[in-house]
């Protein structure tokens, strides 16, 4: 039974794409057989976060025109062998794929993976309707900022309206230190102003700049952000996963003690 | 004073929380922050002629909630208005 999830956001920059990689080798680490698709056409970037950039040879635009089988254009992750990357085409735009289209690809997809994970591109235009076409669930990727909030509820909305039922929340890039002091919404304030299901919460983490910077996503990893990341992961298979303390009350010793008390 | 140490203690979180609800409100019911302005004043008016309310404290907004039939969600308004006291006090005015 396969489950295409659909990571998207409304605001561009707030980790739909870092999410999407992350997400994908979270769920290969625990053995599912994924597939992560980059809708975003024209402006490949998945790949990079992935580190597959030298592998491309086909993509998605000529899965869908013929050009190629599915299986030419699907890359094997470095790491993991059942991981694959559909890339985007760079040099087309967003009216080369149509909803339609998206659902028979995935469709035919469903038949070898356990998860399809669609890194939708920002906005609500075209490229925004061909990835959630195919979609059963959503991950609605937001910062704890005024613009991202809002873009994400309208993007909630547009979801409900397109009979995706089940979205559930990632608040990335939180900073304790600002939530401390009050300079920062909560994951608490954000969770009830869109009052959507809250499915992880990822810590503002320097190690997300390094790793992509590596081509190597983190999940999984020591770091904050890479055990947040690993808890969404096996909270989408269905475990009931306690939220990591991010609250760092008692100062960064507290925040040392919770790494250490996790692992 | 009341009013000014409202103001004084408020954090830019609060401030961003705030703006938003405010925001979300006009974007999820299409209409403007002004025209749910005069609809938070008509409510208090109407109220206060038979109990005293925190005004301060009212908050109205629009909300997604369950429909009765299986249509999915519906708009809703929900107001959560804080009474201080069931009496009138006809001094208030």
């Amino acid at each position: 039974m396969s489950e295409v999830i659909v990571i998207t956001s409304g605001k561009g920059g707030v980790g739909k794409t870092t999410t999407t990689a992350n997400v994908g080798t979270g769920l290969a680490q625990l053995n599912k057989k994924v597939v992560l698709i980059d809708t975003d056409i024209g402006l490949r970037n998945l790949d990079v976060v992935m580190g597959l950039e030298n592998r491309i040879v086909y993509n998605l635009v000529d899965v869908v025109e013929g050009n190629c089988r599915m299986k030419q254009a699907l890359i094997k992750d470095k790491k993991y062998p059942n991981l694959f990357l559909l890339p985007s085409a760079q040099t087309r735009d967003k009216s080369s794929v149509n909803p339609d289209q998206m659902v028979e690809l995935v469709n035919e997809l469903r038949e070898e993976f356990d998860y399809i994970l669609l890194d939708c591109p920002a906005g609500i235009e075209q490229g925004f309707q061909n990835a959630i076409a195919a979609a059963d669930r959503a991950l609605v990727v937001t910062t704890p900022e005024v613009s991202a909030i809002r873009d994400a509820d309208r993007i909630i909305g547009l979801l409900e309206a397109h009979e995706i039922r089940r979205s559930h929340l990632v608040v990335n890039r939180i900073r304790m230190d600002m939530v401390k002091r009050g300079d920062m919404m909560s994951v608490e304030d954000v969770k009830e102003i869109l009052a959507v299901d809250l499915i992880g919460a990822v810590p503002d983490d320097e190690q997300i700049v390094i790793s992509t910077n590596q081509g190597e996503p983190l999940v999984g990893n020591e770091s904050l952000a890479g055990q947040a990341y690993a808890n969404i992961c096996r909270r989408i298979i269905g475990e009931d996963v306690p939220f990591l303390d991010l609250e760092i009350k008692n100062g960064v010793l507290a925040k040392f003690a919770s790494l250490f008390k996790k692992n | 004073m009341g009013i000014m140490d409202f103001f004084k203690k408020k954090n830019s979180g609060d401030v961003a929380k705030d703006r938003l609800k405010l925001l979300l409100i006009s974007d999820r019911a299409d209409c403007s922050p002004e025209v749910m302005e005069m609809i938070k004043n008509d409510i208090i008016n109407v109220i206060s002629k038979y109990m005293d309310i925190d005004v301060e404290g009212l908050d109205i907004q629009i909300t997604q909630t369950e429909s009765e039939g299986n249509n999915g969600t519906v708009p809703a308004l929900f107001a959560n208005i804080p009474i201080k006291d069931l009496k009138h006090h006809s001094s208030s005015n």
